[in-house]
């Protein structure tokens, strides 16, 4: 069992916009990265699945450049708008770090 | 000939948040051909643009202020902010200029300073919404004239375009109002005849200060870009930027690490290399432009949607966590008929029971369901729509009820919260919220932004 937090070097979240959550995972090296985008763990299912959010709301982007994986959906409500807990969307990355990755 | 180069310094990741004074002079003895910094952020939330302060201290803002001023009249070379004052609106400009002349005068600095003015009229963004010149963004409904009429600012985003020309008309200081976090950066290579890629690429390396580098800290960040590619080093010996430092920060605030909008056009990290080029430094290339074919400027605007007041609260009671939620809906209808009595329908304020330490961070996407805590916290919060008072006379019979409530099987007959302050009732004041994010139009990118020229 590799869980996310074991592997990845950065695990973070933050608003893109006052509308919009985006979630960030790297790894340290193109190895790590290659195996980890092989499993097919991270994907928009995923995010909608630990979210909350529909599939297509999901923006998924792996970044080979950087060996990282980004997804970014709506936020709850708008930033600082009545209800949100997290006005910079900081606080947001803890469900991701205990997926498991199969590598 | 050496290769043409444009060599940039970024003092900290914004006004205010302060930088050691050893990594400004760092940075000043690499001679840079501009000095700036990022002064602001949609981030901290719709506030300051509503209420037209800052989100930093003036205090903070102006220790600064002085440095970078001084450091960059004393080396002839330009000072560029953008986003001055955190929101970019006319009183965050003024409140930024102001801070400029009162340092140029205790200090004994003249320079020609150009203010770039980003606040919209209300007039002005109706005439645009009737020429069809405005689209939403983000899955916002189109804009109309009536959330024109409520709302209490509107900004536009500026491009680097406003930046050259005032650049390019000899001031030494250039302060604006809400821009792209990198035009700043951009504009001082564009106008140098560098492409566009390595200096927007650079631009969002240096809005941050020395985010990009490891350990993570508000500092200075220098940036040299050349035709095709850019080179980035901290000015701090105790941090350094490494391939992975710099690439993870083009993730930063972006909705795709690959593709970032920006006023004009796109620029795409794709096939972005990042290489080592001492254990300290980093070089970049790989970036590319694509221009757009309509040139939008970013609006941002916000509305009154209330008057907050808060009470933080808390439970080491067992008997009383075994059965919150019943709790809380006992404790809103008590308020709902006590404050009723005073003229606050439950249609005219908002009510919330925040619960730290079971969702109080995560709220609905919380996905631990199943824990039981020893103690909770509360932050007990009324948005009124009716006035200040009213959010106060609301939260007061919440605050009241919390303590009081009965619940099934209660032994602390004498009270059911902690308070640990007194007063225990905060009145936050006014409340704002997004009510404009779209794109205008433009034939001119300089159209929106009017720049006065003053000498200090």
């Amino acid at each position: 069992m590799t869980l996310i937090r074991d592997a990845a070097r950065v695990c973070k979240s933050k608003n893109a916009g006052p509308f919009e959550l985006t979630v960030d995972v790297v790894f340290d090296d193109a190895e790590t990265y290659r195996k980890v985008k092989a499993t097919g763990v991270l994907c928009p299912a995923l995010f909608s699945r630990l979210y909350n959010v529909p599939e297509e709301h999901v923006l998924f982007t792996p970044y080979d450049a950087a060996f990282a994986f980004k997804a970014t959906f709506p936020r709850l409500v708008p930033a600082g708008e009545f209800g949100d807990t997290d006005v910079y969307g900081c606080q947001q990355h803890a469900p991701l770090l205990d997926v498991d990755l199969p590598i | 000939m050496p290769a043409k180069e444009v060599r940039l310094l970024s003092a900290t990741a914004i006004l205010g948040y302060g930088f050691p004074e050893a990594s400004l002079k760092a940075g000043m003895a690499r001679q840079p051909d501009m000095i700036g910094v990022d002064g602001g952020s949609v981030d901290p939330g719709p506030h300051y643009l509503g209420a037209g302060v800052p989100f930093c201290s003036p205090i903070a803002i102006k220790r600064d202020l002085r440095l970078m001023l001084r450091a960059a009249i004393e080396a002839k070379i330009p000072l560029v902010i953008g986003t001055c004052g955190g929101a970019g609106g006319e009183p965050h400009l003024d409140l930024v200029a102001g801070m400029a002349r009162e340092i140029a005068r205790e200090d004994g600095l003249h320079f020609k300073m150009a203010l770039i003015h980003a606040e919209q009229t209300p007039a002005e963004i109706k005439r645009r919404i009737a020429t069809g010149g405005i689209h939403p963004l983000a899955h916002q409904p189109a804009l109309t004239d009536a959330v024109v009429d409520r709302s209490t600012r509107i900004v536009g985003m500026m491009g680097p375009e406003p930046f050259i020309e005032a650049l390019d008309n000899g001031a030494q200081v250039v302060l604006a109002g809400r821009s792209s976090d990198p035009a700043p950066w951009a504009a001082m290579c564009i106008r140098a005849q560098l492409p566009p890629a390595p200096g927007w690429y650079a631009g969002k390396m240096l809005e941050c200060g020395a985010t990009p580098s490891i350990p993570k800290g508000h500092d200075s960040l220098f940036v040299t870009v050349r035709e095709d590619h850019m080179e980035c080093e901290p000015m701090n010996p105790i941090r350094r930027c490494t391939p992975l430092s710099v690439a993870n920060h083009s993730l930063h605030e972006n909705s795709s690490p690959i593709h970032h909008i920006e006023p004009g056009g796109m620029l795409d990290t794709s096939d972005c290399r990042f290489e080592a080029i001492s254990d300290r430094a980093v070089r970049i290339s790989g970036m590319k432009w694509t221009p757009a074919s309509q040139y939008t400027v970013k609006l941002e605007g916000v509305e009154l949607a209330g008057y907050r007041a808060i009470c933080i609260a808390g439970t080491r009671d067992p008997l009383l966590i075994g059965r919150l939620d019943n709790f809380l809906e006992s404790v809103r209808s008590e308020v709902a008929t006590k404050a009723a009595a005073f003229g606050a329908t439950p249609d005219t304020y908002q009510l919330g029971f925040r619960v730290y330490g079971r969702d109080g961070v995560m709220a609905a996407r919380e996905p631990v369901r199943d824990a039981v805590p020893h103690e909770v916290g509360f932050v007990i919060e009324v948005v009124s729509r009716q006035s200040r008072e009213m959010a106060a006379a609301v939260l007061g019979v919440a605050r009241a009820n919390m303590l009081h409530t009965d619940f099934p099987g209660r032994l602390c007959r004498e009270g059911n919260m902690a308070f640990p302050f007194s007063p225990s009732d905060i009145d936050v004041g006014p409340v704002y919220r997004f009510s404009v994010y779209h794109v205008a139009d433009v034939t001119d990118p300089r159209e929106m932004f009017p720049i006065e020229y003053e000498t200090v």
